[in-house]
This record gives structure tokens, C-alpha cells and sequence, in this order.
């Protein structure tokens, strides 16, 4: 095998004219796989809103706005910490990334732990996505695809809080440099972008 | 890796205006407006949040022009496409096909 064929197949260099690193190019193009996913999820959401608008209540009626404005602010926090442990590794500082990696592990498990308390407490009052409650008046289809957005999500933040675990294990134990930090720019990326999609789902499941 | 430039980049300003967009959001979202207006508006500032997380915080405005316009051309195809579908689907939905 020659000098080229191994730097295309190792992870850790670019393929020819991308100047990206092969792992790095595979989250992207995961990423763009998970637009076409949650766009689909968004699209029906609006579809089926615009064909049934008597499922659907006003904002803050059902859904606990403040409740939900609170995991936002969280999101938003756990992506600035960790851009900030990406911040850090870059410049050679084990013991930021380590402090930054947890704030984010911390903060996304909030997040986690704020929508399991909101399901909880939405299903005890009653709005849950019954499929033989399909044909009734009320919060039916509204139920239905607000479960369904925001748990994809939630699951999305799950998976993402384990890989940080993950990421943060190998921090302890020295896998990161200043001139190797691949994981934690993958795992940053994946971050950001579940932090993105709940930009738009707050907006368009919560405040529309 | 490619990008020792990123560590100057302005993360604390970025959260600042991601969270001035959401309190600006949720005091716009219960004002006496019509519907259309609000839409308008409120899908307005979350593009402008999920540009900023994705330029800033994804590093998207630094990275190789290659990755750049790889990834927004995929983008933009991806976002006409399902428009396109969605757009058609959702006028067979309203007419009862």
C-alpha cells in the first residue's frame, strides 16, 4: 500500500481536497443525515398543524413555557462550556477540559432530568400521545408529535451526555493533546448541533 | 489539527446574544400580535441563534472554504427537498387527498 492509500484510509488525515480529517468528515456528513431527520420530524409537525389546527392550543396552555425556557438557557450554557473545553485543549490545559467536560456532562443531564420531570408531570394532567384517543377532540395529534420531537431529542442528549462521559474518561486518563484532540472537537460538534435543533423545536413546538 | 486560530473567538459574546435572542423570543412569543407576525419573527431569531451556534460554536466560518461550501450546498439541497415534498404533501393534507 502506498504513502497516499494509508493517509485516505487513516482517520487522523484528510482525504484528498477536503483538508479535513477523515473523522471529522464523517461526524459532518452524520450531521447532515440528522438535518435531513429532524427536518423531516419538523415538516410533518407543520403539515399535520396546518391540516388539524383544533388539535393544537395556544402557547403556554398546555406546555410549561417557563419550564422549558429554563432547559433552553441550560442548553445554551452547556454549549459555551463546551466550546470552552475545546477552548482549552487546544491551548494544552488538561485541567480545563476536564472542568469544562464535566460542567457540560452536568448541565446536559439537567436538561435530561428537567424533560423526564415535564413528561412526568404532563401525563399525570393528562396530555399523553394515546393512539385511541386518536379519533377524539383535544390534544391528540398534539401529543402525539410534541412526544415525538422532543424525545428524539432528549434521546439525542442522552447518547450525547454518554459520549461526553466517555470523552471525559479518556481525558482523565491523558488521550488528549494540544496537537490531539480529535474526540473532543467530534463530540463538540454533535453537541452543538443537538444544541441547534432545540433552538428551533423550542420555537416551533413551545412559542408557535 | 487545523485550527489554532479558534482560541480567540468571541464563545462569551455568542452566549450573550444567544441569550438575549431567547428572552427577546419569549417576551416576543405573548405579545397581542397576529399569528403570521409572530411566525415571521420568532423563526427569525431562532435561525439567527442556530446560525450563530453553527458559524461560532460549530467553527463553520473557519473552517477550509472546500468543507464550507461541501456542507451548505448539502444543506440547502436537503432543506429544498423536503420543502419541495413537505410543501406538496401539506397541500394534499389541506385538500382532503
Amino acid at each position: 500500500m502506498n504513502h497516499s492509500a494509508t493517509a485516505v484510509m487513516d482517520p487522523r488525515h484528510p482525504m484528498p481536497g477536503m483538508q479535513v480529517y477523515n473523522l471529522k468528515l464523517g461526524m459532518w456528513i452524520f450531521l447532515l443525515s440528522e438535518v435531513m431527520f429532524f427536518t423531516s420530524l419538523i415538516g410533518s409537525y407543520i403539515i399535520l398543524r396546518f391540516a388539524h389546527p383544533d388539535h393544537w392550543t395556544e402557547p403556554g396552555v398546555v406546555l410549561n413555557v417557563s419550564l422549558t425556557a429554563v432547559n433552553t438557557f441550560l442548553l445554551i450554557c452547556s454549549s459555551v462550556t463546551m466550546v470552552k473545553a475545546f477552548a482549552a485543549i487546544e491551548q494544552g490545559d488538561q485541567k480545563g477540559l476536564k472542568l469544562w467536560l464535566l460542567a457540560t456532562i452536568l448541565i446536559g443531564a439537567s436538561f435530561v432530568g428537567i424533560q423526564v420531570f415535564e413528561y412526568t408531570k404532563l401525563i399525570h394532567e393528562g396530555f399523553v400521545p394515546n393512539f385511541a384517543a386518536y379519533t377524539a377532540e383535544g390534544a391528540n395529534l398534539y401529543g402525539a408529535t410534541f412526544y415525538l420531537m422532543t424525545g428524539f431529542h432528549g434521546a439525542h442528549v442522552t447518547i450525547g451526555v454518554l459520549c461526553l462521559s466517555f470523552v471525559l474518561f479518556r481525558a482523565m486518563k491523558g488521550a488528549y493533546t494540544s496537537e490531539s484532540y480529535g474526540g473532543v472537537e467530534i463530540i463538540g460538534l454533535y453537541w452543538h448541533f443537538v444544541d441547534l435543533v432545540w433552538i428551533i423545536l423550542f420555537t416551533i413546538v413551545y412559542l408557535l | 489539527m487545523e485550527a489554532k486560530e479558534h482560541q480567540k473567538q468571541p464563545y462569551i459574546l455568542i452566549w450573550v446574544i444567544l441569550l438575549v435572542l431567547t428572552l427577546a423570543e419569549l417576551g416576543y412569543a405573548f405579545m397581542d400580535l397576529p399569528k403570521i407576525v409572530l411566525a415571521i419573527g420568532l423563526i427569525g431569531m431562532a435561525v439567527w441563534k442556530a446560525l450563530l451556534v453553527a458559524l461560532y460554536y460549530m467553527h463553520l466560518r473557519y473552517e477550509e472554504s472546500t468543507l464550507s461550501r461541501f456542507f451548505s450546498a448539502g444543506f440547502i439541497l436537503a432543506i429544498s427537498l423536503y420543502t419541495l415534498v413537505l410543501t406538496a404533501l401539506g397541500v394534499l393534507a389541506v385538500r382532503g387527498g
